[in-house]
C-alpha cells in the first residue's frame, strides 16, 4: 500500500491531541516549580520547594491518596464480585432476559453528578427514605456527618453507578466464549460449580483483567461524586487525592503547589496502575 | 438443589433490581411534593402518603425571572458540546484507528502499539490535573467560558474512548476485504470509504454511544472551565443543589436530564444481544 496515505488517516487526531495536551502537560511541570499563588500571580522559579513540601510536609496529601487507593480497590472489588455474578446470571436463559440486561446497564448512563445530587436526598439524615427504614428499629444512623459511615456511603454511591459498566464488559465477554469447553465439561459430568471454577473463570481470566484495570484507572480519578456528596467531609473523611489537589488549586489558588501536587499524583498513578495490572495479569494466568 | 439455586438467583436480580430502581422512584416520588410534604419526613405513595403538585414539573417551564429553573438553555448547551465533541472524536478517532490497524508505523523506537497506547493512556490523566493548565490556556486563547473551548476540551476526553474501540474492531475486518477495493482501482480513501466503512456500522455506534455517555455525563471540565455565559446541565443541576434545596424541582429536572440517555441502554443491550458488542469491547 501507498506510504504517504497512512499519515493523511493517522496524523489529525495524533495532532489535535497532542497538539491539545502539550500545552497543559509542559505548563504543569513548569507551574510545579514556581510559587504561583493568589498573592503573587507569576512564574517565578523556586525550583524543587514545592516537591520538598510535598514530600517533608504534606501528610493531608499522603492520607488523601491512601484514602483514595482504599476506596478504589474496595470499590473495584465489589463491583467486579457483583458485575460478575450479575452478568452470569443474565447470560443464559431466565425470565425475562432482555429486561434486565437493559436495567442493569441503566445507572451507568445517568450522570454520575446528577444522581449523587438525587442520593443525597436518599441518604438525607432525617428525611430520607434509607432513615425512615432505620428509623423503625430506633436507629439514625448519619450517613453523611460520620467519618465512616460517610465513606460507606461514597462506596454504595459508587458501586451503584458503576457495577454496570463491570456488568456490560464481563457479560460482553461471556457471550463471546467458545462453546466447546461447556459442552466438554458436561460430557465430563461436571455440576455448576465446578464449570465455573475449572471453565469459566479461566477462560473469563484475560477480561477480567482488562474490566478490572478499567475500572481501576477510572476509579482512581473520583471526585465528581465527592464533591456533591460529602465535599470531602467530614472533616477530611472522605478527600480523594483529586478532591485535595482542586481545593489546594481551584480554592485556595496555590497553583505552583497544586501543580507539584498533581504531576506526583499522575506518576503516582501511572506507576501503581502499571504494577497492579501486572500482578493481576500474573494472578489470573496462574490460576488458569 | 436445583430448585434451591434457581430461586436464590432470582432473589439477588430482584434485590439488585430494587437498589438500581430506588433512586428513581425516589426521585419521581419527590418530584410531585411540595414544601409541607417534604419536610415532613420521608414519604412515598402520593394521594395515600401526601397530596401531589405538579409545582416541581412546572417550575422547569418558566423563566428564571418568575422563580423557575432554567434547564431549557443547559440542555440545548449539553446536547451541542456532546454531539460535536463526539462527531470530532469519532471522526479523527477512527481515521486514526485506521491507520494504526492497517499500516505500520515505525520511528525509533516508536511502534504501532506505543501510538495506540499514547491515544488510550490519555484516559488514565486525572482530570484534575489538566484542569488547571486548561483554565490558563482557555484563558488566554479567550475560550474561557464558551462552547468552542468545552467542545476542545472534551475532545481529549473522547477520542481515546474511539480510538480504543475502533482499534479492536478494524483488526476484526478482515484486510482482504482493503485489498479487493484496492485491486479494483479505488485509491486507499475510496477504499476506506466505500468499503471498509459501511462494514464498520456496528463499531462505530458503540464508539459513538460510549463517546455520548462519557460527553453527557461529564461534569468536572464544565464546572471548572464555565461561569456564567454557557452552563451545562450538570452543572446547572449541582448548582440547584448548593441553594436552598427545592427537592421537588431538583428531582424532577434531574429525571429530565438523566432520561435522554437511558435510551442508550436499550441500544447497548440490543448489540450486547446480537453478540456485536463482545467484539467491539473486548
Amino acid at each position: 500500500m501507498n506510504f504517504k496515505h497512512k499519515y493523511i488517516f493517522l496524523l489529525p487526531g495524533l495532532l489535535v491531541l497532542l497538539g491539545i495536551l502539550i500545552f497543559p502537560i509542559i505548563f504543569t511541570v513548569r507551574l510545579s516549580l514556581s510559587s504561583w499563588d493568589s498573592f503573587f500571580p507569576g512564574l517565578d522559579f523556586i525550583g524543587l520547594d514545592n516537591y520538598i513540601r510535598l514530600f517533608t510536609d504534606d501528610a493531608r496529601f499522603w492520607e488523601a491518596f491512601f484514602r483514595l487507593s482504599f476506596l478504589s480497590v474496595t470499590t473495584v472489588f465489589l463491583q467486579y464480585v457483583i458485575g460478575f455474578s450479575l452478568a452470569l446470571m443474565v447470560w443464559q436463559d431466565i425470565l425475562f432476559k432482555r429486561f434486565f440486561r437493559v436495567l442493569f446497564l441503566i445507572p451507568m448512563m445517568t450522570t454520575p453528578v446528577i444522581m449523587t445530587v438525587i442520593w443525597r436526598t436518599f441518604f438525607h439524615e432525617s428525611l430520607g427514605p434509607v432513615n425512615d427504614f432505620f428509623g423503625l428499629f430506633g436507629m439514625t444512623p448519619l450517613w453523611l456527618s460520620n467519618e465512616t459511615l460517610a465513606k460507606v456511603t461514597v462506596i454504595i454511591v459508587e458501586v451503584w453507578q458503576w457495577t454496570p459498566f463491570m456488568f456490560l464488559l464481563l457479560l460482553a465477554g461471556l457471550l463471546s466464549l467458545p462453546k466447546e469447553p461447556f459442552l466438554a465439561a458436561s460430557v465430563d459430568g461436571a455440576g455448576p460449580v465446578r464449570k465455573f471454577i475449572y471453565v469459566t473463570f479461566p477462560l473469563m481470566a484475560p477480561i477480567s483483567v482488562g474490566a478490572i484495570i478499567i475500572r481501576l484507572i477510572e476509579a482512581s480519578k473520583i471526585m465528581d461524586t465527592i464533591y456533591v456528596l460529602t465535599s470531602g467531609g467530614p472533616g477530611t473523611a472522605t478527600e480523594t487525592s483529586s478532591f485535595y489537589i482542586f481545593i489546594k488549586g481551584l480554592r485556595e489558588f496555590q497553583m505552583g503547589y497544586s501543580a507539584a501536587l498533581s504531576f506526583t499524583y499522575l506518576i503516582i498513578m501511572i506507576i501503581s496502575l502499571t504494577i497492579i495490572a501486572n500482578i493481576l495479569v500474573k494472578l489470573m494466568v496462574r490460576s488458569n | 438443589m436445583r430448585a434451591f439455586y434457581i430461586s436464590l438467583k432470582y432473589l439477588v436480580i430482584c434485590l439488585w433490581s430494587m437498589f438500581v430502581i430506588a433512586p428513581f422512584l425516589w426521585a419521581l416520588s419527590t418530584s410531585f411534593k411540595d414544601f409541607s410534604s417534604v419536610t415532613s419526613g420521608a414519604t412515598y405513595i402520593p394521594w395515600v402518603d401526601f397530596e401531589p403538585t405538579l409545582e416541581g414539573w412546572r417550575v422547569l417551564l418558566r423563566s428564571p425571572a418568575q422563580g423557575g429553573v432554567d434547564i431549557v438553555e443547559p440542555y440545548i448547551n449539553s446536547i451541542l458540546v456532546t454531539c460535536l465533541a463526539s462527531l470530532i472524536s469519532i471522526v479523527l478517532g477512527t481515521l486514526a484507528a485506521y491507520a494504526l490497524s492497517r499500516y505500520t508505523f515505525k520511528a525509533g523506537f516508536i511502534k504501532n502499539s506505543d501510538i495506540t497506547f499514547f491515544f488510550i493512556s490519555q484516559r488514565i490523566m486525572p482530570p484534575i490535573v489538566l484542569s488547571i493548565p486548561f483554565f490558563i490556556m482557555l484563558g488566554k486563547l479567550g475560550l474561557l467560558d464558551t462552547l468552542a473551548g468545552l467542545i476542545l476540551v472534551y475532545i481529549v476526553l473522547l477520542m481515546p474512548i474511539a480510538v480504543w474501540i475502533m482499534v479492536d474492531f478494524f483488526n476484526k475486518v478482515p484486510i482482504e476485504i482493503d485489498e479487493t477495493a484496492l485491486i479494483d482501482g479505488c485509491n486507499p480513501f475510496q477504499a476506506f470509504w466505500r468499503v471498509v466503512l459501511p462494514n464498520s456500522v456496528p463499531g462505530l455506534i458503540v464508539a459513538g454511544m460510549f463517546c455520548m455517555i462519557f460527553g453527557w455525563t461529564d461534569f468536572f471540565f464544565a464546572f471548572i472551565l464555565t461561569f456564567t455565559e454557557v452552563q451545562l446541565l450538570p452543572v446547572a443541576i449541582v448548582a440547584l443543589n448548593s441553594s436552598i434545596t427545592p427537592w421537588w424541582s431538583l428531582s424532577a429536572s434531574a429525571l429530565v436530564s438523566v432520561a435522554p440517555l437511558i435510551v442508550v441502554a436499550f441500544i447497548v443491550e440490543r448489540y450486547l444481544s446480537k453478540g456485536n458488542l463482545s467484539g467491539a469491547l473486548k
